[in-house]
């Protein structure tokens, strides 16, 4: 407060042009405080003291007769051996499969796709980007509907493997991991004692070793197909960035395909991909919509994941204070991703025009993902 | 053959001819079958791309005995708008369409007018606390929307906005992404523009409406499909702040649908219509200002 006071008298000073300016900020920006503040700032502290108090969802959090209970909702989840820990386990087991396969295969197939459209002479070049992008602008609910039906036992892409002799599974039904099933297929039916023993959060080892669930993998397939646009076109951004000299130059030298793309473009891409992977780490712990839309944790839980559980923790169970210790959990795993990107991405030597639609783009591609 | 030949001609007239006869003559017929490998490598991913969204618009128009026994084919064997029939006059389907659109369009006013402004503030207005501002803007980007459920609720609980319009709508009206994008589009206009203004004797505020902001287009423009895109396909928010079918929209109305909440049996085609219809609004959003969406690192600054 003692800025607005204090800020136009300075100004004053300086000139009589830039007068009210210091006013005028402040008018300027107080919605966003406010809003921000009102539903970002105040939110996190309040779930923050949720999650330590045993709140059951009656009355206000903040009246006199709840009371602090210390690290009991975030021990519920972690060390008592009760069903919400292993719950936990589940939903972090699931999630873990969910982004180990989801980052790799979507970052690698929007630098293809983006690749395979950057071609200089390259007819239909708009018709492919618009066919490649248009799943990312559907809404998560849309594609899951979709989703659902085309991954149905009688679905479209059972009867397209039965074209080609394939028994295709139950997908949505079937709450086997398919590391499992593999193992299975190769004749080991059974966790070996050391696996079956020890566990980890209520899920045995044998368990975390899964792999995702049939149910997950066909989630999984989503994600790649509605994220992979979006990603290409940041690659496609960074690729018309770098331009083609250096890569005519190794032609020159000699240097084939697949070298000028191995040698050349993806050293100079690094930055991009780097932004594309921490994107997609951040993105895919935030799994939520598919699973409220979808699948609701079935089958067996293989389909849960944290933000899920904690959704259902609060909302249907009462258990406020843990669903609020979730939620914290979650939120360190994804900030801890985002101070590294930020903390990388800010020790790159690029001068700052350069830099800035560089910026731009990853602003706009994050906003879109936060949407979609 | 006659390409070869061609080709060999030009790159003889263009090229150094140091490396070229042993180089040049093999490489065109391998070239050309890479094209056709090309074209047909991206023609396949084009049409898993594409096939879903043909086979859901189709299967909307089936029935749902032929939705089950023939979930492939393109063309229904009897085209019946059932499903359409039954959205749009016996279920709250028009309803929910109404809320998406007064929330998306309400959201989208206010989140234009309100990032640009503070965009504007912090790129140009000198004030003390705007790098603190600007601080907490950027930090705020970081805190994940899922984790943000509980909270939500629980202030909008506080504040007696839950289950209202008001708490739908009022917390999406900023974005701090949005606000990001502006304060870089307004840093890359010429400050001359308004020093103008400024000894003529306007107002920030003046200023800022009738000079900046008109030249901001391209940069509103991006907002403006942000905005659409994100609150209409918005649903965690709804999920968390309404409760009463009245305001149900159209995002948390499917995804009942879809877990089977008007409907017995799979009912896909009424499923995938009500899909279909609701991905409508974007995609037109999408094909009208698709050359500036392709292009987000050009356009935004250079217009």
């Amino acid at each position: 407060m003692t800025a607005t006071v204090h800020t136009p008298r300075r100004a004053g000073s300086r000139g009589g042009l830039r007068r009210g300016e210091g006013v005028a900020g402040w008018l300027f920006t107080l919605p966003i405080i406010v809003i921000l503040g009102l539903f970002l700032f105040v939110p996190v502290l309040m779930a923050l003291w949720v999650s330590f108090s045993d709140w059951s969802g009656r009355g206000s959090p903040l009246s006199s007769n709840v009371s602090f209970v210390g690290l009991q909702n975030y021990a519920a989840i972690t060390t008592d051996g009760g069903l919400p820990e292993r719950n936990f386990g589940l939903a972090l087991r699931n999630n873990a499969w969910y982004v180990l396969l989801v980052v790799p295969l979507q970052t690698a197939l929007s630098l293809f796709l983006a690749v395979l459209v950057s071609r200089a002479a390259l007819r239909g070049r708009g018709f492919f980007r618009t066919a490649f992008y248009f799943p990312s602008v559907t809404s998560s609910v849309a594609i899951t509907v979709l989703w659902l039906f085309l991954f149905s036992t009688t679905g479209v892409v059972n009867e397209v493997l039965s074209w080609i002799g394939l028994n295709g599974p139950n997908w949505f039904n079937e709450p086997r991991g398919i590391l499992h099933l593999a193992l299975a297929g190769l004749g080991v039916d059974a966790a070996p004692q050391s696996l079956a023993s020890g566990s980890f959060l209520g899920v045995t080892w044998w368990d975390w070793l899964a792999g995702p669930s049939v149910a997950m993998t066909a989630l999984i397939l989503m994600a790649v197909f509605t994220t992979s646009g979006t990603f290409m076109l940041l690659f496609i951004a960074a690729l018309q960035n770098i331009g083609g000299e250096l890569s005519e130059a190794a032609m020159m030298d000699g240097a084939n395909g697949w070298q000028r793309f191995w040698r050349i473009t993806l050293p100079q891409l690094r930055p991009t991909l780097f932004t594309v992977i921490t994107l997609g780490l951040i993105g895919c712990w935030q799994v939520f919509d598919q699973i409220y839309t979808g699948t609701q944790g079935a089958p067996g839980k293989t389909t849960m994941t944290p933000a899920y559980l904690s959704y259902t923790s609060a909302f249907t169970d009462q258990q406020w204070g843990i669903g609020a210790a979730i939620s914290f959990i979650l939120f360190l795993i994804i900030i801890v991703f985002t101070i590294f990107q930020r903390w990388v991405l800010r020790e790159r030597a690029v001068s700052r025009r350069r830099r800035r639609p560089y910026e731009q783009a990853i602003a706009a591609a994050a906003s879109r993902r936060a949407a979609s | 053959m006659t390409s070869t030949t061609a080709l060999t001609d030009e790159a003889v007239q263009a090229g150094p001819p140091v490396t070229l006869p042993p180089r040049r003559r093999r490489l065109p017929p391998a070239r050309i079958v890479g094209q056709v490998l090309l074209y047909a490598l991206l023609i396949v991913i084009a049409i898993i791309y594409i096939f879903p969204f043909l086979v859901q618009v189709s299967t909307s128009f089936k029935t749902d005995a032929e939705a089950t026994s023939d979930a492939v084919s393109l063309i229904p064997s009897t085209v019946t708008f059932a499903a359409y029939e039954r959205l749009f006059t016996r279920s709250d389907f028009p309803l929910w369409f109404a809320n998406s659109a007064v929330v998306t369009v309400l959201v989208t006013l206010g989140r234009v007018f309100f990032v640009s402004l503070a965009g504007y503030a912090l790129a140009r207005l000198r004030f003390r606390g705007r790098t603190v501002i600007f601080a907490m803007v950027v930090a705020v980007m970081a805190v994940p929307t899922v984790v943000l459920l509980i909270p939500k609720f629980l202030v909008l609980n506080q504040l007696g906005m839950y289950d209202s319009y008001a708490g739908m709508i009022i917390p999406l009206l900023v974005d701090a992404a949005g606000v990001f994008i502006m304060k870089n589009f307004f840093e890359s206009i010429p400050p001359s523009v308004e020093e103008q203004a400024r000894i003529d004797g306007a107002g920030a505020f003046r200023i800022f409406w009738s000079i900046v902001l008109p030249m901001a287009r391209p940069a509103l423009v991006t907002i403006v499909i942000l905005s659409f895109q994100g609150s209409w396909n918005e649903l965690s928010h709804f999920i968390v702040s309404t409760q009463s079918p009245e305001l149900t929209t159209l995002t948390k109305g499917v995804a009942g649908l879809a877990s089977g909440q008007l409907s017995q049996g799979n009912q896909y085609p009424l499923k995938l219509a009500a899909a279909a219809i609701m991905t409508i609004p974007v995609a037109v959003l999408f094909f009208i200002f698709q050359k500036r969406i392709m292009n987000t690192s050009e356009g935004a600054v250079k217009g």
